[in-house]
């Protein structure tokens, strides 16, 4: 069995081997956690036709840098707008390519996106945690944040040229400055005044984001009447208030319960495109009803889930600039 | 044994495309959370198609399902469904025992605690083991169980600034609510003493101790039994 080892030659923070998720442990106070950008995950790996949730690495702005020191092995790197280095000759930022002993990965931040991920044609090896190799960033638990230093083994790993080349960047992925919200589950600490403003008002990214959640900045919307709710659960896309009025989204490591109101929740398809803005990225929010959501979301699984079995197929590879 | 009373205070509240809010009230009580209990195990042994998981808070439950297969309205019909359904004398929830140290650094509070409410450190800790603690819910971070119980005479509002970096382990308390944590993690509850019983395990068949609904004992411990606990694992 041929194996790959990477090492770490630098890591900015919030670089962490993700998988699927942990989903069914919020009882338990545990968050799916999982990649931010679920989507450009399952299209880095589909692109080697891997299972969509197989572990890889979750590389922020902070970027990455990886020197290949045994064996050799096709990766693909898709999310965001980087920059990825093969030694010193840049790639497309969508991309799958072959690295052997001796090359060095480098991938950093580019032009837009804030989330990027790095999936191999072979099995990351990485500590398990309830069944998940995702990494829970709070705790560190699972497979983990890099380090510079560190190896990152790769088990049967194979080199795939039958699969190198661009990797299309569907429209979905690109970051999205209008989102849909469900109104609640708590909007009734908020007069209509509020929830007219919160719903016509721009919003910005602020720099207090990680895995955990974003802060907002925007109008003060605060609310009314005792804030003595007992704790609730939250979901990932929670809009949660603070008393001074402050709006939070949780993330992928969010908080289980908390006794903020929730103002309103992002439909879960456009979370994604909300994490691949950064921070001071202006962005509103567009009322939708439950059941529309719903029906958006089907209308909407037949295309993505076509463009997916195309790319596991390793089908036509159009170019970012070509769609 | 039925309670007809279930429906006083029921409210569906939609949560995005993809989960349904039920709250069986606006304020901690034991009735309302027995409810939640009461619908969470009803789902956990007659789930609906589409359900995805039950998440039970002090009042409410969350409840995700796939938008793919099932909507809102469906969920809630089959909800409905299970509340009319006579409700079964509840499992009392299995007793699980928690040791506890409160000694010297282990404890760093718990002379503010005594002083503030005039009673010895000694008296503190036998009201601390006198609690008959029930896991209410876990919430925050992985493995944080909120136990309520803590008798009233006990009782001190939150610190009024957080402690950094409180080590895993810590017995806490703050108003009616004890806790174990079990992550390094800040924290404004009163530090009171450190548990050597692992409440959030590795990958074993059970790795959280408590089930919601769970009734806690806490045995005291000295830190000789304290270390060699730890030490066996």
């Amino acid at each position: 069995m041929s194996r790959a080892i990477f090492s770490v030659v630098s890591a900015g923070p919030h670089v962490t081997i993700q998988d699927g998720g942990r989903p069914g442990l919020m009882r338990f106070g545990v968050p799916a956690s999982g990649p931010m950008d679920p989507e450009a995950f399952a299209i880095a790996n589909a692109a080697l036709g891997n299972l969509d949730e197989a572990p890889g690495l979750e590389i922020s702005l902070a970027g990455v840098t990886l020197d290949c020191v045994e064996g050799a092995v096709t990766v693909a790197v898709a999310g965001g707008g980087f920059q990825v280095r093969i030694d010193t000759d840049l790639q497309g930022s969508w991309t799958v390519a072959t690295l052997r002993a001796g090359s060095r990965l480098t991938v950093t931040a580019g032009p837009w996106g804030s989330w990027t991920y790095l999936t191999f044609a072979g099995a990351l090896q990485a500590n398990r945690w309830l069944g998940s190799v995702a990494t829970h960033g709070p705790s560190g638990l699972g497979g983990g944040k890099l380090v510079a230093g560190q190896q990152i083994v790769i088990a049967d790993a194979r080199v795939r040229p039958d699969r190198e080349g661009v990797i299309p960047c569907p429209v979905t992925a690109r970051p999205r400055r209008e989102v849909k919200v469900v109104l609640g589950p708590q909007e009734r600490f908020f007069p209509a005044t509020t929830i007219d403003r919160f719903l016509s008002s721009p919003f910005a990214l602020t720099d207090a984001y990680d895995r955990m959640g974003v802060r907002l900045a925007g109008p003060p919307l605060p609310p009314e009447g005792r804030l003595d709710m007992p704790s609730e659960p939250i979901v990932r896309g929670s809009i949660q208030v603070s008393g001074e009025g402050h709006c939070t989204v949780l993330l992928a490591d969010h908080q289980t319960t908390g006794g903020y109101p929730k103002i309103a929740t992002i439909v879960s398809d456009h979370i994604n495109g909300l994490v691949q803005l950064r921070s001071r990225s202006q962005l509103s929010f567009v009322p939708t009803t439950p059941s529309a959501a719903v029906q958006t979301l089907r209308a909407k699984r037949e295309v993505h889930d076509r463009f997916m079995e195309r790319l596991r197929l390793g089908g036509s590879k159009p170019s970012c600039a070509q769609r | 044994m039925t309670n007809p009373q279930h429906t006083t205070f029921t409210r569906f509240r939609a949560v995005a495309e993809h989960a349904v809010l039920i709250e069986f009230g606006e304020m901690i009580s034991e009735d309302a959370n027995a409810q939640v209990i009461h619908l969470d195990r009803a789902l956990a042994g007659a789930a609906f198609l589409g359900f995805r998981e039950a998440v039970p808070a002090y009042v409410s439950l969350l409840v995700e399902f796939d938008p793919l297969v099932t909507d809102h309205e469906t969920v809630r019909q089959a909800i409905e469904t299970h509340l009319s359904a006579p409700r079964l004398k509840l499992h009392p929830g299995t007793n699980r025992d928690v040791l506890a140290c409160y000694d010297g650094d282990f404890a760093p509070d718990l002379a503010a605690v005594a002083e503030q409410l005039g009673m010895t450190i000694e008296a503190v800790i036998e009201t601390h083991l006198s609690g008959d603690y029930r896991v209410f819910m876990y919430g925050f971070a992985p493995g944080y169980a909120y136990l309520a119980g803590v008798p009233a005479h006990l009782q001190l509002p939150r610190k009024p600034a957080a402690t950094r970096a409180v080590p895993a382990g810590s017995v806490l308390i703050a108003g009616p609510q004890c806790l174990v944590s079990t992550l390094t993690m800040p924290t404004g509850w009163w530090i009171i003493g450190r548990s050597p019983t692992r409440i959030l395990g590795d990958n074993s068949d059970r790795p959280f101790l408590f089930d919601v609904g769970d009734r806690v004992t806490f045995r005291r411990i000295d830190r000789s039994a304290f270390d060699a606990q730890l030490a066996a694992g």
